[in-house]
């Protein structure tokens, strides 16, 4: 059935880009791809490439910050100082003590990021595909429900981060319902969680609404057929649904991923500046850049996006978000048991199938 | 075809950036102008319409004083530009347009530990002597607009901490508000011995990770006769009265006095305890004094309660100074209209309106005594010793290091990871490489 | 099964009833699924709406009763939403503003995210994965960096003097904004778009139809949830930005709601009006939602339109 007998996928069809390399055809459609791109590529220019490089040079610089002993008065203006602010991060200068000992305050920025981005992920995305699995179920009222499930998403953070404090607080309603004293917002283990928790009840909307659009794509049929052959609901979720609405949930999920790497505003917001249990590198930069060291922040930042974009491209090789590229050409015809790596060849509805729609 | 026009624009947007970043790298290496460093006194004559920087206005009495303003002085208009709740956020977007060279950022009301960075770095002006005289205001709040013997903020709104006692239980006890933190103890036990007292929680100020702990922690320190920064601007932290101080802290979360959960307060969460009546002894700023006397139900403590100066160790202490200064952006077109606002909201008369609408605290000796003042605000004696005998928070140009470094100290002390001695011998060699 | 593809939101009923006519005795496995099923959506229902449960409580309670941790309201009051539109705050334009900022970023966003992703999905050409990353690449620097340099550019200042000058103009938020929103878009949509056969649109084609056409009468139907999912997460994102806001809008009658709130203070300074900022948070919440209500019809209409084709 249509499920076993994929006709490989739509690339297959529109070839390698390489291989049509002295096409006549695609040459033409390469001077339209770059029309259609333009707009994108124009804003990200603006908006992100001139800054973007800009802080690179920055990031070779430090401010002057000596001050003057007569007038009181910093000298300002900038030196270059090649590599030295990023450098300096092994020279362990700025030891502070969070909750891993103690390290050097970028280190333990670091650590923080990625054990965030480990956890929050990971919870959202067992969450969120359990809400995507359940609103695609049809049943009354699931609009409401729908709706219900975007709630934490659509809060504004400077209020949701102001209505977790206000829960969280030493005197709030999470210790009254738990009949518990904890500091959830001094700085300990408890506010790593009280993150955890709220930004996992932030965000598993995210991944449920995009892995529900993408569920949304799978044709009946599939599930019919799947039904015919008595496979078992566990069956047909690793077998149909995730290789399925694999495209969609790798994206959904290398997004949550970077915004993860980034996290700023929660922490900052709920538990506060300065709280070395819970400062992500993305507050770390701010916060050196509040403090006019504009040249070390941006060192960290670029540091940051060299992680998240290590973190995205072994990400997309190893889960294989299969937008990227005309990926690799089809195998050989697989049964409808085939293994859930080698799943996104048979991810594609055929032809055939959609026909039988009509 | 829509798309190739701006796609043009780009790469010659790009074009334009490499030659200015190679410019840039160039001509940057080294060699800082040696700009300003005998700057002649600013020009404060250009009149024409400025803006006024500040938070939000939270009686809607600045309106009005900015209309009368207005009205007086057509030759230069103020408009008020309303900034965020948040300090840090202030002082960024203070910072930030100062490095724009916004010309329309006028007038800017300066928290006072913002002082020595902001003259140093040259986002405000500093102010002729002939034309802002400072008789009249209360010294210490003078000398918390001044930098290098420079005035840079001229005071208009001051702040000092005050001991909000529950007049109820010690009168029922026969006691007088406390002098010393022994006293306070004592009393407390007494207090709590009684029969139906025993939840009550003795004193708590603001221990927070944030700028509240940074005040506590100078309070502690300079009411055991310590200092954080001695009268040279040297850092001396590590003296046996400091360690009395935060000892003080210390081992009053360790025997109870202060409660637990008070490591995560700031001011809010304390004047909830207080006003709910779980707390005998609070300190805070004056604008509790207002709430907690409300009589809607939100305060249980409504006329039980009275204020007092700070205890000390062996006697009365010390307060932090708190407030905003009002000063000249240094790269304001219109200085002389900015000036003139300053200066208006510097008289007697407009200061006294803005006191007895929104209960900030007047920056000039007279109006601790008006009768009017007096009569809204019976506790203005009291705060005018507080302010009296306060200490400004440690001046540094790099002042957010500072206080960061204060709060790692006390924060890692008041949590039991570090030992007081040891905790104020690392803030004095952090102070120490902030302060070169 | 054309009744799964073709069957419109409302008539679910009919439907379930169609279904339990069609299979008349349900295994108790399958009874114990569907009961399962329904805990489950009502636990994650309750996950997500008890927090702002707590939101709309503290709404209603008395303004000087922010802080308060009684489970309902006492005495209740509306006295906090009326706070929010009290005369300093001028909320009702900030709205408005948001509105207006929140929506032009979205069309835009998908607009230009639904062509690129086309030409990602769709068309041959070299350096379509270097484009694919340079565009992801833009959500991988943090954004509270980059918004110095582009104060800088916004405000015309050195070396920036060829830039127009955008502070307190509404393309200096929506600009940012759409580069926050077109990496997630175009990414989102590529997939969504590749996912669909192409011989989809080459039958339409062999029909006459321009690709130009087969594309928006074939694919973008078929692809309509991810569109109006994008359109969703593009919108809440755009109307939830704070900083970018803060930084280049600072005339008052420009400010978003955000901003707006992020100015609500108590009577001193010290005193957080949880209770408005709260109201303030329902107030902006609440039209979301009911425009994610409006928004599912559609979804589920487009859905269905492609079934049929």
């Amino acid at each position: 059935m249509a499920t076993a007998t994929a006709v490989g996928k739509s690339s297959t069809v529109a070839g390698d880009g390489h291989k049509h390399k002295k096409n006549a055809l695609s040459d033409g459609q390469g001077r339209l791809a770059w029309m259609l791109l333009a707009p994108t590529l124009l804003v990200i220019i603006v908006v992100a490439g001139i800054p973007v490089l800009l802080s690179i040079r920055e990031s070779f610089f430090q401010t002057n910050s000596g001050v003057d002993p007569n007038t009181g008065l910093v000298a300002g203006g900038e030196s270059f100082v090649g590599l030295k602010n990023f450098t300096d991060i092994f020279a362990g200068a700025n030891q502070v003590e969070g909750s891993y000992g103690t390290m050097d305050r970028f280190w333990n920025a670091f650590l923080n990021t990625t054990l965030f981005t480990v956890v929050c992920v990971l919870l959202e995305t067992v969450l969120g595909v359990a809400m995507a699995l359940i609103m695609s179920k049809a049943f009354k009222g699931r609009g409401v429900v729908r709706a219900g499930i975007l709630v934490p998403w659509a809060i504004p953070t400077i209020v949701s981060a102001l209505m977790w404090k206000l829960i969280f607080d030493e005197a709030g309603v999470m210790n009254r319902i738990l009949h518990q004293q904890i500091l959830w917002l001094a700085d300990t283990g408890a506010s790593f969680w009280a993150i955890v928790i709220a930004d996992v009840w932030k965000t598993a909307p995210f991944i449920g609404l995009l892995t529900l659009a993408g569920l949304q794509t799978i044709p009946a049929e599939c599930y019919e057929a799947a039904k015919v052959d008595g496979a078992t609901a566990w069956q047909q979720f690793t077998r149909i649904t995730l290789p399925m609405v694999r495209p969609t949930l790798v994206v959904a999920v290398l997004f949550r991923t970077l915004d993860t790497l980034r996290m700023f505003d929660l922490p900052y917001g709920m538990i506060g500046p300065g709280k070395y249990r819970v400062e992500t590198l993305s507050i770390f930069a701010y916060q050196e850049a509040t403090q006019n060291r504009y040249g070390p922040a941006a060192a960290y930042a670029i540091i940051l996006f060299i992680y998240v974009l290590l973190v995205a491209f072994v990400f997309v090789k190893v889960l294989g978000a299969d937008v990227i590229g005309d990926s690799a050409p089809p195998k050989k015809k697989k049964k409808k048991g085939a293994g859930d790596d080698d799943a996104k060849t048979s991810a594609v509805p055929s032809l055939e199938m959609m026909g039988g729609a009509h | 075809m829509t798309f190739v026009r701006p796609a043009r624009r780009g790469v010659l947007a790009a074009a334009t950036l490499t030659a200015l970043l190679a410019a840039a790298a160039c001509g940057g290496g080294g060699s800082s102008t040696p700009a300003a460093s005998s700057a002649p006194a600013a020009d404060l004559s250009k009149q024409g319409p400025t803006e006024y920087w500040a938070g939000k206005d939270t009686s809607g009495n600045l309106k009005n004083l900015i209309a009368e303003f207005n009205a007086q002085h057509p030759e230069g208009k103020i408009t008020f530009h309303e900034l965020p709740d948040n300090a840090d956020l202030q002082r960024q977007q203070m910072i930030q347009n100062t490095q724009i060279k916004n010309p329309q950022m006028g007038v800017l009301s300066m928290d006072v530990v913002w002082t020595a960075e902001f003259a140093a770095n040259q986002v405000v002006e500093a102010m002729p002597a002939d034309q802002f005289p400072t008789e009249g205001f209360l010294p210490a709040t003078v000398e918390s607009g001044t930098y290098f013997n420079k005035l840079y903020g001229y005071p208009t709104s001051s702040d000092g901490g005050l001991l909000y006692y529950r007049k109820d239980l010690l009168d029922k006890a026969g006691l007088k508000p406390p002098t010393t933190w022994d006293e306070m103890k004592q009393a407390c036990k007494t207090i709590q011995a009684d029969s139906g007292n025993d939840k009550l929680e003795c004193f708590a100020g603001q221990y927070q990770k944030y700028e509240g702990l940074t005040v506590n922690f100078a309070e502690a320190v300079d009411s055991a006769g310590g200092t954080i920064m001695g009268d040279d601007g040297k850092p001396a932290v590590n003296s046996p009265e400091a360690a009395k101080g935060l000892s003080f802290l210390v081992d009053s979360f360790k025997d109870g006095t202060i409660p637990k959960g008070a490591i995560t307060w700031q001011e809010e969460q304390g004047r909830q305890a207080f006003q709910d009546g779980n707390l005998i002894f609070h300190r805070n700023w004056p604008y509790v004094y207002a709430l907690a006397s409300k009589t809607d139900g939100s305060s249980k403590i409504a006329g039980k309660f009275a204020v007092a100066p700070l205890p000390g160790l062996t006697g009365l202490g010390v307060s932090s100074l708190g407030g905003h200064n009002m000063a000249i952006a240094k790269n304001a077109e219109n200085k002389g209209t900015a000036a003139d606002f300053v200066k208006f909201m510097a008289s007697e008369k407009v200061m006294k309106s803005n006191v007895i609408a929104t209960s900030a605290a007047p920056t000039l000796t007279s109006l601790y005594s008006d009768a009017d003042v007096t009569k809204k605000y019976p506790y203005m004696p009291i705060l005018l010793k507080s302010i009296e005998t306060a200490k400004p928070r440690p001046k540094a140009v790099k002042y957010g290091d500072v206080t960061l470094a204060i709060q790692d100290a006390a924060y890692g002390a008041l949590q039991g990871q570090t030992a007081p001695d040891a905790a104020l011998a690392s803030l004095q060699t952090k102070l120490g490489t902030l302060t070169q | 099964m054309a009744t799964t593809t073709t069957t419109p939101a409302e008539s679910h009923l009919t439907r379930e009833e169609v279904a339990r006519l069609a299979k008349p005795k349900k295994s108790p496995r399958a009874r114990i699924g569907m009961i399962a099923s329904y805990v489950g959506m009502g636990l994650i229902v309750l996950y997500c709406i008890i927090p702002f449960y707590w939101m709309i409580v503290s709404s209603l309670r008395q303004p000087t009763e922010g802080r308060s941790t009684e489970f309902l309201p006492n005495p209740p009051s509306i006295e906090n939403f009326q706070g929010v539109f009290s005369g300093t705050n001028n909320f009702g334009r900030s709205l408005i503003n948001s509105l207006i900022i929140s929506g032009t970023t979205t069309v835009l966003t998908l607009l230009f995210g639904i062509v690129a992703a086309y030409a990602l999905a769709r068309l041959q050409f070299r350096g379509k994965a270097f484009v694919l990353w340079l565009i992801m690449a833009c959500s991988m620097f943090p954004l509270i960096i980059l918004i110095p340099p582009l104060l800088k550019m916004f405000s015309s200042s050195p070396p920036f003097e060829w830039f127009p000058y955008w502070i307190n103009t509404y393309q200096a938020v929506i600009v940012p904004g759409l580069s926050f929103g077109l990496p997630l878009a175009v990414w989102n949509l590529t997939a969504f778009f590749k996912q669909l056969p192409v011989e989809l649109e080459q039958a339409a084609m062999v029909d006459g139809c321009t690709p130009g056409v087969a594309f928006r009468k074939v694919i973008l139907p078929l692809a309509a949830p991810g569109v109006f999912t994008t359109a969703i997460i593009v919108f809440i994102g755009a109307w939830n930005e704070y900083l970018v806001a803060l930084t280049f809008l600072q005339a008052p009658e420009r400010q978003t709601a955000t901003v707006a709130i992020s100015k609500f203070t108590g009577t001193t300074g010290f005193d957080t009006p949880y209770g408005t900022i709260m109201a303030a948070g329902v107030i902006v919440t609440v039209p979301l939602l009911i425009a994610v209500l409006i928004f599912q019809r559609r979804i589920v209409a487009g859905l269905t339109a492609g079934g049929v084709k």
